[in-house]
């Protein structure tokens, strides 16, 4: 499904990625650990198609498409979704407004018809329910003034509503309380078919408890210094980044 | 500018009217304007606005008899909502019974001349011109020179049954260049509720300039929420004075919504004079490919426990250009007074320009004022989050400025002028609203 070669990317002429390679195949799940200022948000950035960022080298295959050429809008159409670390408060717009529309232009982009109200409405109950997110939520204007809790409650929502092949979770759990990341990783675990697959970013382990992982790498100075099964989350929380960044010291 | 052709007109209108107390307010007015002459940028409060350059050209004051707008005409430039409302309608700048439609039985309305003749003279004399005290210009001086055709509108206690009223400043403008100075008093008593909407149109397309005021008193317990709503032609301009006193304990809510124009100055000015009144003054200004639009206010506290609340918006796209020049007063006795001012701008384009300016004098000691301004681009983040959902990029800055506009936007209370402005601001986006 997708296909990362020897990727190397950065902002402002400062290198983040040096070579990132990375194969996720549909109904796998892989979490991106690693600490702070490795570059894990920069995959996810580079991924998504933020426009600050610069690709030097290397290529990203998304179901057969070259992902790296297409717009932001056009990779969402094409099934790629981001959940952010820090959702964009946008005043004014009504976070049912901004969903229908997203919803509908992605439906634009596929081919397909947009949806009418009264199916919108439908499917917008039932993901609801399964999000456990609240009218009045939706109502308000997007992401102002929600909590921590409500916003990637908010974005895993709109997970649901889009339907996504390959969502990427960047520090979904991040500022969250146990109780919150349990009703997000039950989410995201209702959503997970043969055919889509997840990548969670994320420094801890803790996330990992409730979206169990089929493969975990660590990303460390813009590489994938080591991948292994869900074991290896257990081994970094017990022994730190430390050992992990000994290990590369010793191999460079 | 040829003064003589203003001094001749002058000279006939003033043959022509009998002596009273507007007569001796319009030569003292002429005074003032053969002193003071249109304003320059030299002037502190014309700094960003050439008005000059509008005056080159020999404008043609209207005459009384030049009427020649019908039922028709008007039909085609009706706001939303007007079956219910009082019409109030000018035509080259003066008052048109014939065309007007009066809704409300608390409503009375009468040539400013008749007012300060009958009845109402004390109102007209202590109200009228209160105005000049704020605005020293030789355009407003001009004005009040040539209050011909002018009315007094009087709004009685209306049981919190607010009374809207719309007011039409009709331009001919067909075969020359119009220059219109409608000029109106509005009285409401104690009680009443007014929701007064005012909308400019020129008909013809020759230049036009509509220099207009409006003076309004607040009684006690008065409600007044008022929303301009200027989207004229591209070759139409204005001086657009609204000067708002609130003399009994009373609540103001402006929303002023600029879209087009050549070149737009508005004035609002509310002063407070009675304690535990209220003032909010809401505008969203939006012009047009080189449109300009000024908008400078005045707040002027004189009396303890005020509170007055501000909040304008300008998206400036292309050539457009944008003055805010946002003035509080607090006077020394006006302890108490919570004053906020807030402007917040977007640039859309590199040769789009803002000129913002808070101004806040403060003589009292025990008050909370705070006043703020932004200038920026619209949020590459907030862009990225919207495409990354699947939105285009156009759509996407649509939905935001549409956001950005939408908290003006819904300051508008009467249901109908808000669905319409909304609609209005959309359109220019280019967004339907789902």
């Amino acid at each position: 499904m997708l296909t990362i070669k020897n990727l190397h990317a950065g902002i402002e002429g400062k290198k983040i990625l040096k070579g990132i390679n990375l194969e996720i195949k549909p109904g796998e799940v892989h979490a991106i650990m690693g600490p702070n200022g490795s570059g894990k948000s920069t995959l996810a950035s580079v991924l998504a198609g933020r426009k600050e960022y610069e690709v030097s080298t290397g290529s990203v295959q998304f179901l057969g498409k070259d992902l790296l050429d297409l717009s932001p809008e056009e990779r969402a159409g094409e099934g790629l979704f981001l959940g952010f670390q820090y959702p964009v408060e946008i005043p004014g717009l009504s976070t049912t407004n901004f969903i229908k529309t997203a919803l509908n232009e992605v439906r634009k982009y596929r081919g397909q018809e947009p949806l009418d109200a009264v199916a919108f409405l439908k499917l917008m109950k039932e993901k609801m329910a399964l999000m456990n997110v609240d009218q009045s939520l939706l109502s308000r204007s997007l992401n102002e003034g929600f909590s921590g809790g409500e916003k990637k409650r908010n974005e895993i929502f709109q997970m649901a509503m889009l339907q996504p092949k390959l969502a990427i979770l960047d520090e979904t759990d991040s500022g969250l309380d146990i109780d919150a990341i349990r009703i997000v990783a039950n989410g995201v675990n209702q959503l997970r078919n043969k055919d889509n697959a997840v990548l969670a970013i994320t420094h801890y382990q803790r996330l990992l408890d409730y979206i169990i992982p089929d493969v975990i790498h660590v990303l460390y100075n813009g590489r994938i210094v080591k991948s292994g099964p869900k074991e290896l989350a257990l081994e970094l929380e017990e022994r730190g980044y430390d050992f992990i960044k000994s290990e590369v010291s010793v191999e460079d | 500018m040829n003064t003589q052709y203003y001094q001749d007109h002058f000279t006939r209108l003033q043959a022509a009217t009998r002596p009273g107390h507007l007569h001796a307010r319009r030569e003292e007015a002429f005074r003032d304007f053969s002193r003071l002459g249109i304003p320059t940028t030299r002037n502190e409060e014309w700094k960003y606005t050439r008005i000059s350059g509008l005056f080159n050209k020999e404008w043609h004051l209207p005459l009384l008899q030049e009427k020649t707008i019908t039922e028709n005409d008007l039909h085609a430039v009706r706001l939303p909502g007007y079956e219910t409302a009082s019409e109030l309608v000018f035509v080259n700048g003066f008052f048109s019974f014939a065309l007007s439609n009066i809704r409300s039985e608390s409503l009375t309305v009468l040539p400013l001349e008749e007012a300060a003749a009958n009845g109402y003279s004390d109102i007209v004399s202590a109200h009228f011109g209160h105005s000049s005290g704020y605005i020293k210009d030789g355009i407003h001086a001009l004005n009040t020179a040539f209050t011909e055709g002018g009315v007094f509108i009087h709004l009685r206690k209306t049981k919190h049954e607010k009374q809207p009223v719309y007011i039409y400043h009709l331009t001919t403008a067909e075969h020359e260049p119009g220059f219109t100075q409608p000029r109106s008093l509005v009285y409401l008593g104690e009680q009443a509720e007014m929701q007064l909407v005012e909308t400019s149109m020129c008909l013809g397309q020759q230049d036009s300039l509509n220099s207009q005021v409006i003076e309004i008193v607040l009684e006690e317990a008065a409600v007044l929420e008022y929303y301009k709503i200027q989207h004229d032609h591209d070759n139409a301009s204005q001086v657009n004075t609204t000067h708002i006193r609130q003399i009994g304990k009373s609540y103001s809510h402006t929303v002023t919504l600029s879209l087009n124009g050549n070149m737009v100055r508005n004035n609002l000015n509310v002063v407070l004079e009675a304690s535990h009144s209220e003032a909010h003054l809401y505008g969203l200004y939006f012009p047009k490919g080189k449109s300009h639009i000024d908008n400078h206010t005045i707040v002027d506290n004189r009396v303890p426990h005020c509170e007055s609340n501000e909040l304008y918006k300008g998206i400036l796209d292309e050539q457009g250009t944008g003055v805010f020049n946002g003035k509080i007063f607090v006077r020394q006795p006006a302890q108490k007074t919570n004053a906020f001012q807030s402007n917040k701008n977007v640039l859309l384009s590199d040769t789009a320009a803002i000129n913002t300016k808070p101004q806040l004098e403060i003589f009292a000691d025990d008050v909370k004022c705070s006043h703020g301004c932004t200038v920026g681009r619209l949020s590459e983040e907030g862009l990225f989050y919207l495409q990354s959902r699947g939105i285009p990029e156009k759509t996407a800055q649509s939905m935001l400025l549409h956001g950005f506009a939408e908290d003006v936007l819904e300051k508008i209370k009467l249901e109908p002028i808000r669905r319409y402005a909304d609609a209005l601001v959309a359109a220019r986006l280019e967004y339907d609203i789902v």
